[in-house]
């Protein structure tokens, strides 16, 4: 990589990488806990990976992250900031790319990406226009400027929601299940999309996800959730010889025909 | 207790995102593409049914007067009774129930589906307030287009109700006199006063939906439920609202 780290490929202005702090973090919904006293950090510029079973918690954990919704007890900081309190975002450039894309169905493409910059009035629109182009192009994407979002694969969606993350030039990068419902070819894409933000523009990135090569492929640290507790939290060598046998079994789950784990549970 | 929690909670975040859009005022130039996209929707595409309504609705007013003015020989007032009842009530109450029916169950629609696929979430993370974007145009859109759908819905209902008048026997009475009857017994007051209604009527409606689209939870379904709530909310404060402005305008006049 011969960009210099901390270069913004849109602005060539410096962005500072942030980091991120959970401290005794609590969720729950009515007498549910999803979360239960979590703590862990992520320095500024780490691609920091949050795997667990479906239904551990990991997706309310990014949305406390982000501030869409206010743990229950415990606190999440992002740059020293209370990341439920609304001033936050205005302060820091956090990109959420959602499951499912959440592109804004009513408006094309190009107008998804061109949307953040035009109501921060940050850039006339031939300088966002040019912003624009440049993120579709990293994503290889120039050819859907004009398509609606309807028109396009799982994949692309994918891709595009990156893209308008990109464009808000943003701090900090949070991607919920990047790679779940791609097929092997395009999941790898994605990771190395992913670990060549982090490489080029120094962007801090928290990805939630169960894709095992994604985690051990591109991640610095791994944690990982079960029940609502992080259970686990290491680099992805340290990782490969997990003590916990909880932890093993996620990672490396045997296809057992003798002795189905669906029976397990039923006797 | 529940349903009544839900109530107060629900007037409460109506309150709330009132106020939000309104401390958004001062961006509405630079949103004025979205402002006319909203009036063409609120205004143009309501018309044509908001006047085929009050056409029909005069209509049947101007037959039903004539049919029971003319036993006591009163027959030809009947374009005063028709040009009051338009203006003060039937005009601006059927174009609301209309736009709640038409427009109202739109917002709440739009509002939730995006809501329910997380759209109003992205908009969130990215710092774009939901009340400047989606609920201030709206309500910019509506308080221009409300009083010209009144005004049609007056207009098109005076004019079914001469129609009428003319062409049916027991009546035939010629516009002309319809016309001037109409006139000396109303006041432009009277037609203020419908305007004013309208107004009320249309802004709640918006700002109703727009709140009930925003705040939907939970999966699809949960969209055509919140179309429902906003329509037939609607429907119950506009007649809700209708006697309190009513009275309030009355008070005002007197």
């Amino acid at each position: 990589m011969t960009r210099h780290p901390t270069r913004n490929p849109f602005t060539h202005s410096e962005t500072a990488a942030v980091g991120v702090s959970v401290e005794g973090l609590s969720k729950s919904f009515g007498r549910f806990e999803v979360l239960k006293n979590i703590t862990f950090a992520v320095p500024p510029g780490e691609i920091f990976v949050l795997m667990g079973p479906s239904g551990s918690g990991k997706s309310v954990l990014l949305k406390q992250i982000v501030g869409l919704e206010r743990p229950s007890a415990g606190r999440v900081t992002v740059d020293g900031r209370d990341a439920a309190s609304e001033t936050t975002r205005g302060q820091v450039r956090m990109a959420l790319v959602f499951q499912s894309g959440a592109l804004f169905n009513s408006l094309s493409v190009y107008d998804n990406l061109a949307l953040y910059p035009r109501e921060h009035q940050i850039a006339d629109e031939a300088a966002i226009r040019e912003k624009v182009m440049r993120a579709l192009q990293i994503l290889s994407l120039e050819g859907t400027a004009n398509q609606s979002p309807s028109e396009l694969s799982g994949g692309m969606k994918k891709r595009v929601a990156i893209a308008r993350g990109l464009v808000m030039e943003p701090q900090l990068m949070l991607y919920d299940e990047p790679t779940s419902e791609l097929d092997p070819v395009m999941s790898a894409t994605i990771a190395e999309i992913i670990a060549t933000l982090k490489e080029e523009y120094h962007v801090t990135s928290i990805v939630v996800s169960h894709d095992r090569e994604l985690a051990l492929g591109i991640a610095d640290r791994v944690g990982i959730l079960m029940g609502g507790e992080l259970v686990s939290l290491g680099t992805p060598a340290e990782l490969r010889n997990p003590p916990d046998p909880r932890v093993a079994e996620f990672l490396n789950p045997k296809i057992d025909l003798q002795h189905p784990r669906f029976k397990k549970l039923e006797t | 207790m529940n349903q009544l929690t839900a109530i107060l909670e629900g007037i409460g975040s109506t309150v709330q995102l009132l106020f939000r859009a309104a401390s958004y005022t001062p961006t509405l130039w630079r949103q004025r593409a979205r402002f006319i996209e909203q009036c063409f929707l609120i205004g143009y595409t309501t018309l044509p049914i908001v006047a085929i309504l009050s056409f029909f609705i005069g209509s049947v007013l101007a037959l039903q007067a004539g049919y029971s003015m003319s036993n006591f020989g009163a027959k030809q007032f009947i374009g005063s009774l028709v040009g009051l009842s338009m203006a003060r009530e039937l005009g601006p109450v059927m174009a609301a129930i209309l736009l709640a029916g038409r427009v109202g169950s739109a917002i709440a629609a739009e509002l939730a589906s995006m809501k329910v696929y997380q759209e109003i979430d992205a908009l969130e993370t990215m710092d774009i307030p939901p009340a400047r974007m989606l609920v201030l145009p709206r309500l910019a859109a509506v308080l221009v287009m409300m009083p010209v759908l009144a005004i049609i819905a007056d207009l098109v209902g005076w004019f079914g109700g001469a129609l009428i008048s003319k062409y049916t026997q027991s009546i035939a009475i010629e516009p002309e006199a319809y016309f001037s009857v109409l006139r000396r017994f109303m006041e432009f007051k009277d037609v203020l006063n419908g305007l004013i209604k309208a107004e009320v009527f249309g802004f709640a409606i918006v700002l109703v939906s727009c709140n009930i689209g925003l705040s939907t939870r939970g999966g699809p379904r949960e969209i055509g439920a919140a179309v429902t709530k906003a329509v037939v909310t609607s429907l119950i404060m506009i007649l809700v609202l209708d006697y309190f402005v009513t009275k309030a305008l009355m008070h005002l006049q007197s």
